[in-house]
């Protein structure tokens, strides 16, 4: 489970100050999928990068499984996995190689690296590029590589940053369904995206985010509902107050 | 330290992997010094030779008036040619190292018995005419007092009256001082190579691994980034060392085939050399990559790491220069300064003399300890927020 309690994070200061968080406060829990929707700016990758640690909130809380991301940030990552807005891959290794080497990382030894990296292939279909030097993958296979190497560890909580994003149609449908298995595996999955659709076809739970503000934390259901919108689309439009920015 | 380990068989396995890092760590960085070099002293010395061998050409103004003179100076191998008309002119343009002119009372002032004069037109400044000044001035001088010897047995004197002091002179120079002299040059090429070895390493494991969006998912593991940086750095150290190593082994070659022994010069890069010399080389390509990963970690791109690092390559040229062209005792205390305690033992130990093994480990500590400073630091960039952003 993630927890997020009024999180702010500015950048630069004077009159080059970036609002990018301005109190954001959500709950990912277990068993479902939630989804972070906003437009380009909006504050997602900001939110998720104070979550998994790589950067520090100048206010407010992370916990993840309870343990205060501040206070210990290293089992904060233990627990974690994240397949981050940069996701290169080493080149000159192969996606098997990558995989590992975060397994080594995490302190697995190389018995269960083997397994889970089998597995991990497995689930993403990717035996034809394992044993390929990753140079020159094509986008999905560059982000089947970076999921598999980010779940190595088997951890509980998984994060996102726009995963879809740079896929083709097969891929995408390929990236939602293995969300859905992580989601039946009893993980906690957060992914951000600025794509409605995507969030409305998956998610048990939305939180929308405009200007680094949450602007509703509600199901599917109960966002139209709120909104008083039959359409999940125009319903967002209206919490957001602009379509800018968004994809539907 | 378990992580360092694993970021540091990574990072080889990786690198090992790169043709261009590999052919920068194996073959260009070992070999550029060793070719420089090679070409430096085969002109030298082929110059050095072909002023002592050749025959010396000397315009002569007046050669009429002291036939005996120049058939001396034939007989040392002076070739006389007819002189300019205007010496002074000859020798400012440099159409002449160096010009005779014999004046014409010089017959009369010789039968008289009184001190005759001949003139040496020369520019003392023109560094290229000076073994031909000197070649002639002892030419002459020699001359000039076998004729005063000459004259002191007709009269029934000693020579050795005109001669109330002499001179022995006892060069303490050693074959190897006279070469560690020559190569003081040597230990920046040493110091050269683990700068080129390093750079690829300290650019692909910072600069580089963000420009290849690789930093980020890296940093999400749960491993303290001084343990990354640790490992990281171990990476570059070793394949600096590995390359002045390869840089050592060239030298020695190439030593056996410079013609050193021409000049009256002995240089032994042995068994002996390496382990001494590495020893003091391995914290100094430490502090060397923590350098170059401090730089390379400020730089926004990789093109810009280059750059940067490029420049801090002529940094050691700095003692290099000082210590050949200000001549001054080594003193103790200069080992303990990094860089410069380096360049002092390197040239001892070329010279084949023996520095005694405080100052060695005085060297040692102190440059590793200016290695984890540096180390620190780099991890203090490494720890912020902006390192890890790629734009
Ligand atoms: N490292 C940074 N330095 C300065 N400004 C930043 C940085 N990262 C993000 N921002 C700014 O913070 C705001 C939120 O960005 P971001 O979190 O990337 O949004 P999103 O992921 O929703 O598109 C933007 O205005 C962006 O320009
Ligand atoms: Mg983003």
């Amino acid at each position: 489970m993630i927890e997020v309690k009024d999180l702010h994070k500015t950048f630069g200061s004077g009159t080059k100050k970036v609002v990018a968080v301005d109190g954001v406060s959500f709950t990912a829990r277990d068993g479902e999928i939630t989804g972070l929707l906003g437009p380009n700016g909006a504050g997602k990758t900001t939110t998720l990068r104070c979550l998994y640690t790589l950067m520090q909130p100048n206010s407010g809380q992370v916990l993840v499984d309870g343990i205060d991301a501040a206070a210990d940030p290293l089992a904060v990552r233990r627990s974690l996995g994240v397949l981050p807005d940069a996701r290169g891959l080493y080149k000159r290794l192969t996606a098997r190689e990558n995989i590992a080497y975060f397994g080594q990382l995490h302190g697995l030894d190389d018995a269960t690296i083997r397994m889970r990296s089998d597995a991990a292939i497995r689930a993403l279909e990717m035996d034809d590029i394992a044993d390929r030097r990753t140079e020159g993958f094509s986008q999905g296979q560059r982000v089947k590589t970076a999921i598999a190497r980010a779940l190595v560890h088997d951890p509980k909580n998984v994060i996102l940053d726009e995963p879809t994003n740079g896929l083709d149609v097969m891929a995408t449908r390929a990236m939602r369904a293995f969300l859905k298995q992580l989601k039946n595996e009893g993980r906690c999955v957060l992914f951000s995206s600025h794509i409605m659709q995507e969030v409305a076809a998956l998610c048990d739970r939305i939180v929308v985010i405009a200007h680094g503000r949450v602007v509703a934390d509600e199901s599917p259901d109960a966002l139209r509902a709120q909104t008083g919108e039959a359409n999940l689309e125009d319903a967002f439009v209206k919490l957001i107050g602009t379509d800018e920015g968004l994809a539907a | 330290m378990k992580s360092a380990l694993i970021v540091f068989l990574k990072e080889v396995r990786e690198n090992l992997r790169d043709k261009r890092t590999v052919i920068n760590t194996l073959i260009t960085g070992p070999l550029m010094g060793p070719l420089i070099f090679v070409m430096l002293i085969n002109t030298m010395v082929s110059r050095e030779l072909e002023k002592a061998e050749a025959p010396l050409k000397l315009p002569v103004i007046g050669a009429e008036h002291a036939p005996n003179l120049i058939e001396a100076l034939r007989q040392q191998r002076i070739e006389i040619q007819p002189g300019p008309a205007d010496a002074e002119r000859a020798v400012r343009e440099q159409d002449a190292d160096v010009v005779l002119r014999i004046p014409p009372r010089y017959a009369e002032s010789w039968n008289k018995g009184e001190a005759a004069q001949v003139e040496l037109v020369f520019d003392e400044s023109q560094r290229d005419a000076q073994s031909a000044v000197r070649r002639l001035q002892g030419a002459l001088e020699g001359y000039g007092q076998r004729t005063g010897a000459l004259r002191l047995l007709a009269r029934g004197l000693s020579p050795s009256v005109m001669k109330p002091v002499v001179v022995a002179e006892r060069d303490q120079s050693t074959p190897q001082s006279r070469s560690g002299q020559m190569f003081g040059i040597l230990p920046y090429f040493f110091i050269l190579g683990a700068l080129i070895g390093g750079m690829a390493l300290a650019i692909d494991t910072t600069a580089g691994e963000r420009e290849r969006q690789s930093l980020e998912p890296l940093l999400a593991n749960p491993v303290p980034r001084g343990q990354i940086l640790a490992g990281k750095l171990a990476t570059t150290t070793a394949f600096s060392m590995t390359t002045v190593l390869l840089s050592m082994l060239a030298f020695s070659i190439a030593s056996r085939f410079l013609p050193t022994d021409k000049l009256g010069m002995d240089l032994h890069i042995g068994l002996g050399f390496l382990a001494r010399g590495l020893f003091v080389m391995l914290p100094l390509a430490a502090l060397l990559a923590g350098l170059q990963t401090m730089v390379a970690a400020f730089a926004k791109s990789y093109r810009e790491a280059q750059t940067w690092l490029g420049l801090l390559t002529f940094v050691p040229a700095i003692p290099t220069m000082l210590l050949t062209v200000l001549p001054f005792k080594p003193l103790p205390w200069m080992y303990a300064v990094p860089l410069m305690g380096q360049q002092i033992a390197l040239t001892r130990f070329l010279r084949g003399e023996v520095v005694n093994s405080d100052a060695l480990v005085l060297c040692f500590v102190c440059t590793t300890l200016a290695a984890l400073a540096a180390y620190f630091v780099t991890a203090r960039i490494y720890r912020s927020e902006r390192l890890a952003i790629s734009a």
